[in-house]
């Protein structure tokens, strides 16, 4: 079974891939936006806040400059497709390419160490909590706020001008929507939250890394699935509570795979299991309907 | 007022496909009058609704909208001025949205969106008085998702949604056609009510020259990106498709050959 350290490291990284998965729903499920930004967006966010905090900056400001970071990679992925007519798909994967040099760029190496550095997570470690207690606490606040801010946006106007781009494009722009403009607002929004789980992911690990994007679209994606699959997602807070959700439920998964010994798993396997997780969470939906439809076909 | 003059639009220019779908179109339309459309397959009317919309750019030519050059503007630029209803009962509404939330779209057509919350208290009375007006008992089912709806409640709901919030020009695209006969005769109602009622000028596009005549003030017949012919008032009355059809023989010399229009 999995240690006390081990389980609450999972539901701490649950809780970052959560934001991940939060920035996946606005551009998969809400614009319809294939969006694979996120595996430059992440690092990128990571970067950004690393370089500013060992620079000597306030973490929180640091976080704050990745998240707009990250804001700014989004853009550059929808204004590909917006403006220049580029496919959605290519046109984050053209972005994220070139974030790989930008990020190398921004910190000058491969990677960099945040160990003995002051993040968001110092102050905290004051309270009287175990250590791998601390994180967990934080990034639940984090994750809430997040949850209630995109949860009161989507029901605003804008919001709602957001979704109706998505579901419907043509209806949006007869009922005067410029959804050019959305699907840029709402790509922006989605990378900037997965920057903001880059930021505390490189804090919470103590270092950030340039290949440390590689798979977290996919990863967020099996949140977002597996979290569906668990939570019927009928209305949008049930959506973004799904998010978090399959983040952590993924992050156990994951644990309890590693930690098996009888399966004979080992570190190097993750991205195998990923993969092999992400086809089950997608196919399995479609197995129980299937079966359901039978039996109810053989009753009648 | 809404004005096109010598709208000209060709799709596909310089490949084998070339189109001319509007060839020098030119329609006033006067405030107050619910204007039928009518032509065969290819003679320019969904082109000619789309182009009004701002949903295609014409080549030449310049169309106004209460005193506004709207030619070179976007849909979503022109949407405060032009309400539309499209052929497809889906495509007016956002089938994973709440019936609330695609009227709290639509009362906002063409005005800007802010973050105050989209489905407000104030709306809910005009929501469910003009709800109920369609007798569907959809005022009781405010948070309903649209996608529990059939075609024809969906599209009643669209018209409501494009008479809610006042436009220039209400644009009606075969509206009635993907609808099974009952159904189609409702909503045609409801749109004469609507456009009555609320005293709209509207343009509706429509496959049958029966229909035509019996809705509206006023037919313009469309025939190869052209008006060729265009009735109203004491010339319309007591007029029926076989009239119709006489007229457009006379004006081009040419037999109706479009079997749906003759028995629609």
């Amino acid at each position: 079974m999995l240690s006390n350290i081990a389980l609450y490291g999972a539901i701490e990284t649950g809780l970052i891939y959560g934001l991940v998965a939060f920035g996946i729903y606005l551009s998969f499920r809400v614009l319809d936006f294939p969006d694979l930004t996120v595996d430059g967006s992440f690092p990128l966010g990571a970067a950004v806040a690393a370089v500013l905090i060992i620079e000597g900056w306030n973490p929180w400001l640091a976080t704050g400059c990745a998240v707009m970071a990250g804001m700014a990679a989004g853009a550059v992925t929808a204004l590909l497709n917006v403006k220049l007519n580029i496919l959605n798909l290519l046109a984050s994967i053209l972005t994220m390419i070139a974030l790989y040099s930008v990020n190398l760029r921004i910190m000058g190496r491969p990677n960099v160490a945040l160990l003995t550095e002051e993040t968001v997570l110092t102050p905290w470690y004051d309270l009287d909590l175990a250590y791998h207690q601390v994180p967990v606490l934080l990034f639940v606040i984090v994750v809430f706020v997040a949850l209630i801010l995109l949860w009161r946006f989507m029901k605003s106007e804008t919001g709602l001008a957001m979704r109706a781009t998505g579901a419907n494009a043509r209806m949006a722009r007869a009922q005067g929507i410029a959804t050019g403009a959305m699907i840029v607002l709402g790509v922006a929004v989605s990378n900037g939250l997965v920057g903001l789980a880059g930021a505390l992911f490189a804090q919470s690990q103590g270092a950030a890394d340039v290949t440390m994007g590689v798979g977290v679209i996919v990863i967020g994606l099996a949140s977002l699935i597996g979290g569906e699959a668990v939570v019927t997602p009928s209305t949008v807070v049930r959506a973004l509570i799904a998010c978090v959700v399959g983040a952590i439920i993924y992050r156990l998964a994951i644990a309890f795979a590693l930690n098996a010994d009888f399966l004979g798993l080992q570190a190097q396997d993750l991205n195998l299991i990923t993969a092999v997780l992400v086809t089950l969470a997608i196919v399995l939906p479609g197995v129980r309907s299937s079966i359901a439809g039978k039996l109810s076909r053989s009753k009648a | 007022m809404i004005s096109a003059t010598d709208l000209r639009l060709t799709f596909g220019r310089g490949t084998p496909l070339e189109n001319p779908a509007l060839r020098g179109m030119s329609l006033t339309v006067n405030q107050g009058e619910f204007v039928t459309v009518i032509g065969s397959n290819g003679a320019g009317k969904s082109t000619f609704l789309n182009a009004l919309a701002g949903e295609v750019l014409v080549d030449s030519g310049q169309i106004i909208v209460d005193n506004l050059d709207v030619t070179k503007l976007p849909t979503h630029k022109r949407a405060g001025r032009v309400a539309r209803v499209f052929q497809d009962p889906l495509a007016g509404t956002c089938e994973g949205l709440s019936i609330e939330e695609n009227l709290a779209l639509a009362i906002k057509r063409g005005q800007r969106r802010g973050l105050t919350s989209a489905v407000k208290k104030q709306y809910m009375e005009k929501f469910r008085d003009s709800l109920s007006s369609l007798n569907l008992g959809l005022e009781k089912r405010l948070g309903d998702k649209m996608g529990l709806l059939s075609g024809g409640q969906r599209q009643a709901v669209s018209l409501l949604m494009a008479s809610l919030t006042p436009s220039s020009i209400l644009l009606l695209d075969e509206h009635t056609a993907a609808l099974d006969p009952k159904t189609a005769a409702f909503v045609l109602e409801l749109t004469t009510k609507i456009i009555e009622e609320q005293k709209l000028t509207a343009l509706m596009v429509t496959h049958s020259m029966k229909q035509a005549l019996e809705v509206g003030s006023r037919t313009v017949m469309l025939h190869q990106g052209q008006v060729v012919f265009d009735i109203v008032g004491k010339d319309r009355e007591g007029l029926e498709v076989k009239d119709l059809l006489g007229l457009f023989e006379k004006q081009r010399g040419l037999e109706v050959d479009d079997d749906s229009l003759l028995l629609g």
